[in-house]
């Protein structure tokens, strides 16, 4: 320790005894208060003088001295205080990415038709608590639990700290850190709903879920932000264009391949037949609620609010992401509104989503301008998409994949514009490698579910809807 | 007595209605229905894909009369729910056997 730091540290024990010592001694105010003074002069001065030892200007030295007291005062708190805000953060955006649930089960339940409906629902409702059963059973360790560098974490479940024993000694609660990391797995099992919806049975695909949730995305997890290899190599995805969003994009495309499409969704002849959505004011409010939550899905990805900086910094995401949004949806606008002479409004909130997912792998560094056009290129990206998955005859209701694996992709591309750590190979090495992955392991767990107990409903059920054949429950009974 | 059934479009139901009530019309049901006469349908695209809208929301009205009132009540319908254009729907007569009004039990042109 340096002289100058021992006065320091002589200083700031000496504000903590004052401090302890003033609280019942009130009338002794004027006193403390000459003492206290007299203690951070003396903690300024020899900050001061240490500067001038190093060459600093009179003007610089005395900024030096400022900044000590500043540090001496708060340095003692700040610590405590940045664990605090940083769980906060977890939790706070935790909850808003979990609000991301109810976005999906909107837009979902608002672009299936009438007879389909509860199932959405009730596909929402289970995948999302299946999520959080399995990332506590198997899911957080295989993420979390491994070497650095590695593939594969450990297996068992994850525990939290006894009530009243919680210490943040990471610099964050550990629960808080469990709940923020959970509701990621549970966004990406809710991609793969959507484009299965109207003819998949329900307990194939939440048999899929618990695979996705507890084996193959805490293992791509890993790869990067379990500290596995990708980290090592320098793949940049800040809130998950790639892990979360192209893995569930990866998932369902599988998925719609080996499931097929709806009975008579095409023809001969390239032939599309439409099949509406049964509400599109739930779609519209299922945009908005995940617009709104995906300000905790980028905002809380920066893991600390302890500092000023970081504060910043989120502010910083938050515009970003919202722009992002803003070009995605008003470029899909403009698009239709040229190719198609009539303003699709489905096509619009997919190209707001597609902006998001699109900065989410760096809502961060980029400018204004830059954000806008990489939110403008998702919002492309999901108007030529869409029917291009059509020419091939896959059969993606909701416009999962064009949002969130090929945004996703694009996004996570682009991350070198803005972000000097970042280079073209390692996030293609990123992208290719989860992909190939989550591709291969998807079809193969598909498979298996498909020649066991079968994954697509009877014609006849289909016919019927999925609400009457497998819920029992209809969504609108009266007519 | 006569069952007129109208097939009209739906921005006209208004005007029917208003002027029946000034005739001796007692009721009437309404429903909403799709369907195409000569009226071409016009394409429509959803997410990319265009398709053809043949079956154009129309209302369908069904008004119990007797058999003196039914050539009058036509003609009034006739006249309100026309617009000029192609789609301006339908009336069909029908014969009607028997009418009973549940809450009294009466029959007959009482009933209407």
């Amino acid at each position: 320790m340096t002289l100058i730091s021992k006065k320091l540290m002589a200083g700031i024990i000496a504000l903590f005894a004052i401090f302890i010592l003033a609280s019942p001694s009130l009338a002794q105010n004027a006193d403390i208060n000459a003492t206290i003074n007299s203690t951070l002069q003396a903690i300024s001065d020899a900050a001061s003088a240490a500067a001038l030892e190093e060459g600093a200007t009179a003007q610089e030295a005395a900024a030096a001295g400022s900044d000590a007291i500043v540090n001496a005062v708060s340095g003692s708190f700040g610590d405590r205080d940045a664990k605090i805000f940083n769980t906060v953060l977890f939790l706070v955006g935790g909850f808003l990415v979990m609000w991301m649930a109810a976005g999906f089960a909107m837009l979902e339940m608002g672009l299936v038709r009438k007879k389909n409906v509860s199932m959405q629902g009730l596909k929402n409702i289970a995948l999302y608590s299946i999520a959080g059963i399995m990332f506590w059973l198997v899911g957080y360790n295989i993420m979390y639990g491994g070497e650095a560098g590695g593939f594969f974490g450990s297996i068992g479940t994850y525990d939290f700290p006894n009530a009243g024993e919680g210490n943040a000694d990471a610099g964050y609660s550990v629960a808080s850190d469990w709940f923020f990391q959970m509701v990621f797995v549970a966004t990406t099992a809710s991609i793969v709903s959507g484009a299965v919806a109207e003819r998949m049975k329900v307990w194939a695909f939440l048999a899929f879920t618990v695979v996705l949730t507890s084996l193959l995305y805490p293992i791509t997890g890993m790869w990067q932000w379990g500290g596995g290899w990708l980290a090592e190599l320098g793949f940049s995805d800040f809130a998950g264009s790639t892990l979360v969003h192209s893995v569930g994009g990866w998932a369902a495309l599988a998925g719609v391949i080996l499931l097929g499409a709806r009975k008579g969704k095409y023809g001969a002849n390239g032939m599309v037949t439409p099949m509406p959505g049964s509400s599109i004011p739930l779609a519209t409010l299922g945009m908005f609620i995940l617009w709104l939550g995906w300000f905790g899905f980028n905002g809380a990805s920066q893991l600390a609010m302890g500092t000023i900086s970081d504060a910043a910094d989120i502010s910083r995401i938050f515009a970003n992401t919202n722009l992002a949004a803003a070009a995605g949806a008003v470029t899909a606008m403009i698009l239709v509104q040229l190719l198609y002479k009539k303003i699709d409004i489905t096509m619009v909130i997919n190209g707001a989503l597609a902006g998001l997912v699109s900065i989410t792998a760096e809502p961060l560094a980029p400018s204004v301008p830059q954000t806008l056009l990489i939110g403008a290129i998702g919002g492309v990206i999901v108007v030529f998409a869409v029917p291009l998955l059509d020419k091939f005859k896959i059969d993606d209701v909701v416009g999962a994949i064009p949002v969130h694996l090929l945004a996703g992709i694009w996004g996570t591309m682009i991350v070198p514009l803005s972000n000097d750590n970042a280079t073209w190979t390692n996030q293609a090495i990123g992208v290719l490698s989860i992909g190939a992955f989550t591709f291969v392991a998807s079809l193969i767990v598909w498979a298996i579910i498909k020649y066991t107990i079968g994954i697509r409903v009877s014609e006849e059920d289909e016919a019927l809807g999925l609400d009457k054949s497998e819920i029992g429950v209809e969504a609108y009974p009266e007519f | 007595m006569k069952l007129i059934m109208a097939i009209i479009k739906p921005s006209k139901l208004d005007a029917v209605r208003d002027a029946l009530s000034a005739q001796d019309v007692h009721g009437m049901t309404v429903s909403e229905v799709r369907g195409y006469g000569r009226q071409k349908g016009h394409s429509e695209i959803y997410r990319g894909a265009e398709y053809q809208v043949s079956f154009i929301p129309k209302l369908k009205l069904e008004i119990a009369v007797s058999a003196a009132q039914a050539d009058k009540i036509v003609d009034i319908i006739r006249t309100t729910a026309e617009s000029g254009k192609i789609g301006d729907g339908k009336i069909f007569i029908f014969d009607l056997e028997q009418v009973t009004r549940i809450r009294t039990g009466e029959t007959g042109e009482t009933a209407l």
